[in-house]
């Protein structure tokens, strides 16, 4: 049984939520692949090759490949994937653009998302925004999956020495091209990687007030999130979102300013170790989840603790 | 341009969902049923698109049990001009619906299929990407911004660091996202006139498609509660607790 990981990466590094898949690979046991797919991609198939546990990194350097575009990386993992028993991606927005492409090529249907490794076939993965539990056994030949990272605990970045072997299979389908990005830009750690997450909902009122929570994140060295209501609203981008739709997250604290508490919400956030909850609203979903309630008006808690920590 | 609107019949987003006790699946009986939230996006993005002289004709379909009929007047009401029904009691993957989907795009040749990104019952995040691979389509994922022009469309996605935008040759796939747009509500003289907009049913025998699946579930259960913990009465004794109870900071 051999496994393929598909690498995510940007900027020319390893995407931490590999190494949750990489850890995802190992609990179903076998040989572990990596492919890195991209261009300019070499440094990425070098730092790949030292996760500890990997056999071998496939690297795809091709001009096709870069910007993940899902029409030319489908048909490259769909080639590859016949030699494979699992072919694993983070289920991040790359891993889940371009699996279920990889497995109608293959005819299997996919299986997303998967919190839990029960056997080599059979896996758990939330439904119906986590409020279920579904445990699926798969008899395709080519198991194709997302992971969720937070479901599985990082394998090391370092230790392993993998053979590194360039693929050369070429696939542009030509249909589709790459036009422009908008990166978020900050300096606070990754919302799904974070340690802290402190996260703002419509209590907040405004874009403007986020800055008591980037306040309190700098702190804290915390990463700063949202709920769908304060995006929707317009104060913070969308890429800070958390919930069913937007960033699963599971830090060790997890603070939530002005959150009502609404299922979608809960769903990106409650396998968090601690949860804080601040709202002035004794009533708010938030507190039946929340380990530590704290009813009172943000505008003077926020500072206060900011003081305090 | 032809549109195709895919639409699926899903429990209501405000229903707080129950495991049956056997552990077959979640109840739903006498449950709301309605659109899903996504599916919505779809079809207000279509009616737009009309609305701006791009598209000449929405075409709605769903795949799913008799009832999914309701779903498909709704669509009809908030302005897709015909629709379509493949119907099957089963419980189908997104696999097999991409392939009864992928039966319809033959048969109506769409410039443009718009879907949700994701049901939010089953999760999955498929459909649409493995519509386009069957039908060997660009595709445009997570949907905030939807451009057609000439024989091209540029789509703005939402992706985890921000948004990207790509442009695609048509016909091409679209799933959307939350931000694409803010769905209207259908007006009483447009559900009154819904009603008489054909609806066509199908099976997938008659489409020809099999619908066999490599997934099989062995059960669903109800996710392990988190109960709620204590609350503090000052922000001092918060940072005391984290710090001493918690060991967190």
């Amino acid at each position: 049984m051999t496994i393929l990981v598909i690498a995510e990466h940007e900027n020319g590094a390893i995407a931490p939520a590999t190494l949750n898949t990489v850890a995802a690979a190992a609990k179903i046991g076998g040989d572990i692949h990596v492919l890195v797919a991209g261009q300019g991609v070499g440094t990425v198939g070098e730092a790949a090759a030292k996760i500890a546990g990997v056999a071998k990194v496939l690297v795809a350097d091709n001009a096709a490949y870069a910007h993940q575009l899902p029409e030319n990386v489908a048909p490259l993992v769909a080639e590859l994937a016949s030699g494979y028993s699992h072919v694993l991606a983070a289920a991040t927005s790359n891993g889940k653009n371009i699996m279920p492409r990889v497995a109608a090529q293959l005819d299997v249907d996919q299986i997303s998302e998967i919190i839990s490794v029960e056997s080599a076939d059979t896996f758990k993965r939330p439904i119906y925004a986590g409020n279920a539990i579904a445990t699926v056994q798969s008899s395709a030949a080519v198991k194709v999956i997302t992971v969720r990272a937070t479901g599985f605990d990082a394998v090391a970045a370092e230790g392993g020495s993998a053979a590194v072997e360039a693929v050369a299979a070429a696939h542009d389908a030509g249909k589709s091209s790459f036009v422009s990005e908008e990166l978020a830009k900050s300096d606070r750690p990754e919302l799904t990687a974070a340690k802290i997450v402190v996260s703002g909902g419509r209590g907040m009122q405004n874009g403007d007030n986020f800055k008591h929570l980037y306040a309190l994140a700098d702190k804290l060295g915390a990463a700063v999130g949202a709920s769908r209501a304060a995006v929707d609203a317009g104060f913070v981008p969308n890429d800070m979102q958390v919930g069913q739709t937007g960033k699963i997250v599971a830090p060790q604290l997890y603070i939530a300013v002005g959150i009502s508490g609404a299922i979608q919400h809960l769903a990106g956030m409650k396998d968090s170790k601690v949860i804080v909850a601040i709202n002035k609203d004794e009533e708010a979903p938030i507190f039946q989840v929340a380990d530590y309630g704290l009813v009172a008006d943000l505008f003077e808690a926020v500072p206060e603790l900011e003081k305090l920590v | 341009m032809k549109v195709l609107v895919a639409v699926k019949r899903v429990v209501d987003y405000n229903v707080k969902v129950r495991v049956k006790a056997d552990n077959s699946g979640v109840d739903l009986a006498n449950v709301k049923m309605s659109m899903n939230p996504f599916c919505e996006i779809a079809v207000e993005e279509a009616v737009r698109l009309k609305e701006k002289g791009v598209a000449t004709e929405i075409v709605v379909v769903s795949i799913g049990p008799t009832t999914a009929q309701e779903q498909l007047r709704t669509a009809l009401a908030l302005g897709a001009d015909r629709a379509i029904l493949v119907e099957s009691a089963d419980e189908l993957t997104s696999l097999a619906v991409a392939k009864l989907l992928k039966a319809v795009v033959d048969k109506e040749q769409p410039q443009l299929v718009i879907l949700g990104k994701q049901a939010i019952d089953s999760d999955n995040n498929q459909t649409g990407q493995m519509l386009a691979a069957l039908s060997g389509y660009a595709q445009g994922t997570f949907a905030s911004k939807v451009e057609v022009s000439g024989d091209s469309v540029n789509v703005t996605r939402e992706i985890d660091a921000g948004a990207q935008t790509v442009s695609l040759k048509l016909p091409a796939i679209v799933t959307t996202d939350l931000r694409l747009n803010e769905p209207r509500y259908a007006s009483l003289p447009n559900i009154m006139k819904a009603k008489k907009k054909p609806l066509e049913v199908l099976t997938p025998d008659a489409l020809g498609v099999s619908v066999s699946s490599t997934n099989k579930t062995l059960k669903v259960e109800a996710p392990a509660a988190r109960s709620a913990g204590i609350k503090v009465k000052s922000v001092a004794e918060l940072v005391e607790k984290l710090k001493n109870e918690a060991k967190v900071i």
